[in-house]
């Protein structure tokens, strides 16, 4: 794997910040985009732009093509047995609302179980459900290096919660969960399983059939993607149940002012005019990954993971937050007596850009009594060199800071 | 010193250092210095919350002049609400509410100045200003 030539396919990182090389690592909050995917989309409105599924003309029936095109490399890329189960939303947020929403309608649930380490996009839709049901939300439990307890998971599962969601790659910790094993036990007890696979996408093969997950979502914009476009698998059993989540143009079957009947699956997920181009774009994005060897991009993040943390370990007062056994994709760290904002603040001045705060999953940090992390997210594009930037601009903010 | 003399001398030791880290350096001192909030107001009704550090501010009214105290978690934005209070502590409420704040963008934390940036120098200016104006209306 040549990172150079990687390099070059996405222009958006060759530039200076503050006259100093710009080094892009907070691809957990958003990845770049290679010319590939930027292409498509602009190919997409230069040539083929139009609304899909309405026109009998020409480019609508090419645009609607093309979009049903893109859902079946989404279902072919995480193996879902069926195209229809993959609903285009703009992303994981819109997914797990989705879902909420609807299988809040279907279910009345009265208790949904999500763990300790979830983004607010997986807890706050839940807990807010969960309470307009009069029901409670249950949290798993996890351990100081941020693995999940699970038999504490299976003790909770016994209190009869009638949907699970988890985090398959935790945004803040790096953990991956052991989502096949959890997901067996959920189906044991009688709960729904939920993956929330937005951190999972980019760096972990997907196989939906293999995990047995009812539900999995994901965003594309983490996964090289453009932004406002994600998805939604749901096996077919429970999407036909679910009730539709928004209402208006090409979801609906037929319309008088005194009934509606709604269209078959995805569609009946599909309100409005969606973001075709932005899908067919997602699809790019999903060619590109495909072409490298996956296995070869897993083991180049593992090194870039680990020589971070070899680097910053020599750092006095550093504290790694996440150092489950299973990890993916990033780093978080906090420094003794250095507040993360401040430390962000400075090695942005030295062109690093990470991510600092609470990640969207503020009990992750109150449960570690810290007011939030630094953290170093990669891609297929970040070489070594990168890694020793970083580590050389903390070291100096520290200095700085101390 | 008025206001104005105050930025201007903040403004001449700011340029002193071409370098950005002799600026932040700087803004860090400051940040250890910075006339730290009594323990009764360190609560929430004296937060100007964020998403990244935290800012307790308080403010008193002593023969006609304001005096401001202050804490955070982090220095950086330690050092920036001293940066205000030097500028602001001691002098009237009709001072402070007329001031001219032109010297932020002279000492180069223009950054700081972005109504989106959490726990930024705006949201903590307004809050300076929001005393100033409470204690205008009660003289």
């Amino acid at each position: 794997m040549d990172i150079n030539e990687i390099r070059k396919q996405f222009p958006v990182l060759d530039q200076q910040v503050y006259g100093k090389p710009l080094v892009y690592l907070d691809n957990a909050a958003t990845t770049q985009k290679p010319l590939c995917v930027i292409e498509r989309e602009r190919d997409y409105y230069l040539h083929e732009n139009c609304n899909i599924h309405r026109g009998v003309h020409y480019l609508s029936q090419m645009a609607t093509e093309a979009y049903e095109n893109a859902r079946k490399t989404v279902a072919r890329f995480i193996n879902a047995p069926e195209s229809h189960e993959i609903v285009f939303t703009r992303g994981t947020t819109e997914s797990l609302n989705l879902l909420a929403t609807s299988l809040g309608y279907l279910l009345s649930p009265k208790k949904v179980l999500v763990t300790a380490m979830e983004h607010h996009s997986n807890l706050v839709p839940w807990q807010q459900m969960v309470q307009r049901h009069g029901g409670e939300l249950l949290v798993v439990p996890m351990d100081d290096n941020g693995v999940l307890d699970l038999q504490a998971y299976e003790e909770l599962l016994k209190r009869g919660p009638q949907i699970v969601a988890m985090a398959h790659v935790s945004n803040t910790l790096a953990t991956i969960n052991p989502v096949k094993e959890m997901i067996k036990l959920a189906h044991h007890y009688g709960a729904l399983a939920v993956v929330d696979g937005a951190q999972s996408m980019a760096h972990l093969p997907i196989d939906v059939q293999d995990l047995d997950c009812d539900f999995f979502v994901f965003s594309g914009h983490k996964m090289y993607a453009p932004m406002g476009i994600g998805g939604l698998y749901g096996k077919t059993e429970w999407l036909e149940k679910m009730p539709p989540y928004q209402f208006g143009g090409e979801m609906v079957d037929t319309v008088s002012f005194e009934k509606t009947t709604f269209n078959k699956l995805p569609f009946k997920f599909e309100a409005g005019t969606p973001n075709v181009g932005a899908a067919l774009g997602l699809e790019t994005a999903i060619k590109f990954i495909e072409n490298f060897d996956r296995q070869e991009v897993a083991q180049h993040e593992d090194t870039l993971v680990a020589a971070t943390m070899e680097g910053l370990s020599k750092i006095e007062g550093m504290r790694f937050i996440g150092q489950a056994p299973e990890r993916s994709g990033l780093v978080s760290f906090i420094i003794d007596g250095i507040h993360p904002y401040d430390l962000g603040t400075i090695i942005d001045k030295m062109g690093v850009a990470v991510r600092t705060g609470h990640h969207c999953a503020e009990p992750v940090m109150t449960r570690f009594g810290i007011p939030g992390t630094v953290r170093a997210s990669f891609a297929v594009y970040n070489s070594l060199e990168e890694v020793n930037i970083l580590v050389h601009a903390v070291n100096r903010a520290a200095n700085m800071l101390r | 010193m008025t206001i104005k003399e105050i930025q201007d001398s903040i403004v001449e030791d700011f340029s002193m250092f071409d370098d950005w880290m002799d600026r932040y350096a700087m803004l860090i001192e400051m940040g250890k210095e910075c006339p730290i909030i009594d323990d009764q107001y360190r609560n929430d009704q004296y937060l100007i919350n964020g998403c990244q550090s935290r800012v307790w501010l308080h403010a008193e009214l002593k023969d006609g002049k304001v005096y401001f105290t202050a804490d955070s978690d982090a220095v950086i934005t330690k050092g920036i609400i001293n940066l205000l209070i030097k500028v602001f502590s001691g002098q009237t409420p009709e001072d402070i509410l007329a001031a001219d704040l032109s010297f932020l963008d002279e000492i180069g934390l223009k950054e700081h100045l972005s109504p989106t940036r959490s726990n930024g120098l705006l949201s903590m200016l307004k809050q300076m200003m929001l005393y100033a104006e409470a204690f205008k209306s009660i003289q």
